[in-house]
């Protein structure tokens, strides 16, 4: 094509600058989401066998449903395909005990998305994480059923309490740290694999959807605190690699205090937020109640982090430090 | 900080290489440089007709001294200085002048404009040429100024002035910008190589006229052979140094290569004088040198025409005045799939519609991009994945002020520092629901300084 005169015979794109992209978008960032939840996925079949792919399908698909639903009511645009709903069903389903009943999951996956995302405005203004309010409803609901947990197929330890969280907080038994590596120990049907959950985690770091910052305090941070009480007391306390494999730790290192919506956006409050997760893990573990506090951990943190944002704005170029 | 410690820290700062000097943020987007980057500058021949706006730097429009009809010669003004900051304009063609227009400019907004029909005759009036060991820093800003040499780094600011530091600011380094971070530009590149010691001589000459000892010459670590031949070049010359900066957007920001290079930080509404500093384009010190050796004004633009939509990209030299449609024609004209014409680059550069703007003396490049290279992703709500904090070069907190500023809280967005935004582009950029972050800032940044403006005048 030839310009011979001051007239443009092309059509033009007028739009300011900048004029390129770094081709990041929001529905590819999730689907990298969906693609390092798999190996988790695969440890769940192996220790818990085939039927728990039907509990995780069913989250997936109530939330997706949901969601459309919502949408469709709402008359907004349809945004099923940008792979956040899979997300939530996906981390919703992977956090329920094996053989968890369906009609339930159901329920929790409605919730998820409707109370949990939605009712915010949708992706991007919900203040919590929704598969966390998911299970936490079905922590109220049925109290017993979710505490109730299968021991994987390959179980050859005699332990008899459910879970290395459980076992400790009523029994004083730990867990050795190769089975729950591997996955080989009681739990939700993705939490139990260290190994399944490092993989999909890192992969994520390394490709730039996961921040290493909030992964990195909330280890840090466990290492910290439990550190300190092992040491001043290794009988009564369990050790820091204990408590970093056991329950749903590192899922929820990974994969839920990460939760973009749901972190603060500024790199000191990151580090904030992840110490924060771990020091309420570690009181809630150890002096709480309830043998696990990942999910109310993350809640909890979850509630403050337009105050984080807030008090770690970054210093401004060249202002007074 | 006492200016004690700040000068001492210069010391080991600039004298260290045992590491790559960067800032903190910033971006990668692919250089493309590929494109241009081997390729000498060709001489465009003159245009029969050229149209030179009277507002080609910042500051008040310079004032004609020619009329219609006039006849003018190569080098002769045309157009005189107006104001303390402003630059006289000096014809780049002998030939007659047709008329006084309002012109179509490459910065989006009409301009008066001489247009000047250019004739076969090859009349020079030069400005005589002055010994560079001998000239006094007066002379060097005299001629500077006389030249009508504006900043090529794109702001086009009257360098005479940015060579006239107020007498209470210690000056210790005097930087030359040869960081080129936008992507597709090759122009600096080309000449640091092709012109390596005019352009260390423009820089001896700029030490000269602010009185330093120091001067360094930051270059991106993706031009290792402009690097080796800076580094040869300066070896005479002991107080000059070659700095090799991380390639990283935006580090040919001013505030950026500051930082990279002396370790220090230009505070909010300070000018580099006020950490003891003087920054000027590559393209700004090959024309000082010009204009000193050679006694020639301002009169061409060098620049780079490139991107995936031109059927042939150059390094080219032309006449200021020079229509953009004549140079997209000389490159082999535009593509079928071209989609996006920008003067400038890509990350700062400005959106073609009239393709009769002429080149002016700070227009460093034309790039013709395809549907595939500009964004045309579709905008989501913005998800708080804290990206735009994590790269904004002046921290400021990207996704918070394009909200306030949609939301119209501008008092709120001057609190966080919206002002400080030098519209870099990084944060749009980045942002994967793709969300116009900048060009929200902007929006909010005029409405700010509106504001402030009114302030002042209460």
């Amino acid at each position: 094509m030839e310009i011979t005169t001051a007239n443009p015979t092309f059509k033009l794109e007028l739009t300011s600058s900048p004029h390129v992209h770094s081709r990041w978008s929001t529905k590819q960032a999730m689907w990298f989401v969906v693609l390092a939840l798999i190996p988790a996925l695969i440890s769940a079949v192996i220790f818990f066998g085939p039927y728990q792919l039907l509990i995780i399908l069913t989250s997936v698909l109530f939330c997706a449903a949901t969601e459309f639903a919502v949408k469709k009511i709402r008359k907004r645009k349809i945004t099923v395909d940008d792979g956040s709903a899979i997300i939530t069903g996906l981390l919703l389903g992977l956090i329920l005990p094996p053989n968890f009943s369906l009609s339930s999951t159901a329920i929790g996956a409605v919730f998820a998305i409707a109370i949990g995302k939605e009712i915010f405005g949708g992706l991007g203004y919900n203040i919590f994480n929704p598969a966390l309010i998911g299970r936490a409803f079905l922590q109220a609901a049925f109290p017993v059923a979710i505490t109730t947990w299968t021991q994987p197929s390959y179980a050859v330890d005699t332990v008899t309490s459910a879970t290395p969280l459980a076992a400790f907080k009523f029994d004083k038994v730990v867990t050795s740290i190769e089975p729950m590596f591997l996955g080989n120990v009681g739990g939700s049907l993705g939490e139990t694999s260290a190994l399944a959950i490092l993989i999909g985690g890192i992969f994520l770091i390394i490709i730039g959807v996961v921040n290493y910052r909030i992964p990195l305090a909330m280890i840090l941070g466990m290492i910290l605190f439990a550190g300190i009480f092992w040491i001043i007391d290794p009988v009564k306390y369990p050790n820091p690699l204990f408590q970093l494999f056991a329950g749903g730790f590192l899922f929820g290192t990974f994969f839920m205090a990460t939760d973009w919506v749901t972190s603060p956006i500024t790199s000191k409050g990151m580090w904030v937020f992840g110490f924060g997760i771990a020091l309420l893990v570690f009181l809630i573990r150890v002096f709480g109640g309830l043998p696990e506090g990942v999910m109310y951990a993350i809640l909890i943190m979850n509630s403050i982090v337009p105050i984080i944002n807030r008090y770690t704005r970054p210093r401004i170029f060249g202002e007074a430090k | 900080m006492s200016s004690n410690a700040v000068y001492s820290k210069i010391e080991i700062d600039m004298f260290s290489f045992n590491h790559t000097k960067t800032f903190k943020g910033g971006i990668h987007p692919s250089d493309q440089k590929v494109l241009t980057e081997n390729l000498s500058f060709e001489v465009m021949p003159n245009p029969k007709q050229i149209t030179i706006p009277l507002t080609q730097h910042l500051g008040k429009p310079a004032k004609p001294i020619v009329k219609k009809g006039s006849e003018v010669k190569v080098g002769e003004i045309i157009a005189e200085q107006n104001g303390f900051i402003s630059s006289p304009i000096h014809s780049p063609v002998a030939g007659k002048v047709l008329k006084i227009i309002a012109s179509a400019t490459v910065i989006g907004f009409p301009k008066d404009a001489i247009v000047i029909e250019s004739s076969e005759a090859n009349e020079h009036v030069l400005m005589s040429p002055l010994d560079p060991e001998t000239v006094t820093p007066q002379e060097i800003r005299d001629r500077v100024r006389d030249a009508g040499i504006v900043g090529q780094g794109g702001a086009a600011f009257p360098t005479y002035v940015k060579l006239s530091p107020p007498p209470d600011k210690k000056i210790d380094v005097a930087i030359l910008n040869g960081c080129e971070c936008e992507p597709y530009l090759t122009r600096d590149y080309r000449y640091m190589l092709e012109r390596t010691d005019d352009l260390i001589s423009g820089l001896r000459l700029i030490m000269k006229a602010v009185g330093v000892e120091k001067g360094a010459i930051g270059v991106e670590d993706n031009k290792p052979e402009a690097i080796n031949k800076l580094k040869k070049a300066v070896k005479k010359h002991s107080n000059i140094s070659v700095e090799v900066l991380k390639t990283k957007y935006p580090q040919g920001a001013e505030k950026m290569l500051i930082k990279a290079v002396t370790g220090k930080e230009v505070p909010p509404g300070k000018l580099p004088f006020d950490v003891g500093v003087v920054i000027q384009n590559i393209g700004t010190a090959i024309a000082i040198n010009d204009a000193v050796v050679k006694g020639e004004p301002q009169l061409t633009a060098a620049l780079t025409v490139s991107g995936l939509g031109i059927n042939k990209p150059k390094n080219l030299i032309v006449p200021i005045g020079t229509p953009l449609a004549e140079i997209l024609d000389y490159c082999g004209g535009v593509k079928e799939n071209a989609a996006k014409v920008i003067v400038g680059g890509p990350m700062m550069g400005v959106a073609q519609y009239d393709f009769s703007a002429p080149v002016m003396k700070a227009t460093s490049g034309i790039l013709v991009l395809t549907e595939d290279e500009v964004n045309d992703h579709e905008e989501t709500p913005c998800l708080r994945c804290g990206k735009c904090v994590d790269a904004c070069p002046l921290n400021l907190t990207p996704t918070k002020l394009a909200r306030l500023s949609s939301l119209e809280k501008f008092e709120e967005a001057e609190q966080l520092g919206i002002t400080v935004c030098m519209e870099c582009g990084t944060c749009t950029y980045t942002c994967p629901a793709n969300i116009p972050l900048v060009q929200w800032i902007r929006f909010g940044k005029q409405k700010v300084m509106a504001l402030q403006r009114e302030r002042q005048t209460i």
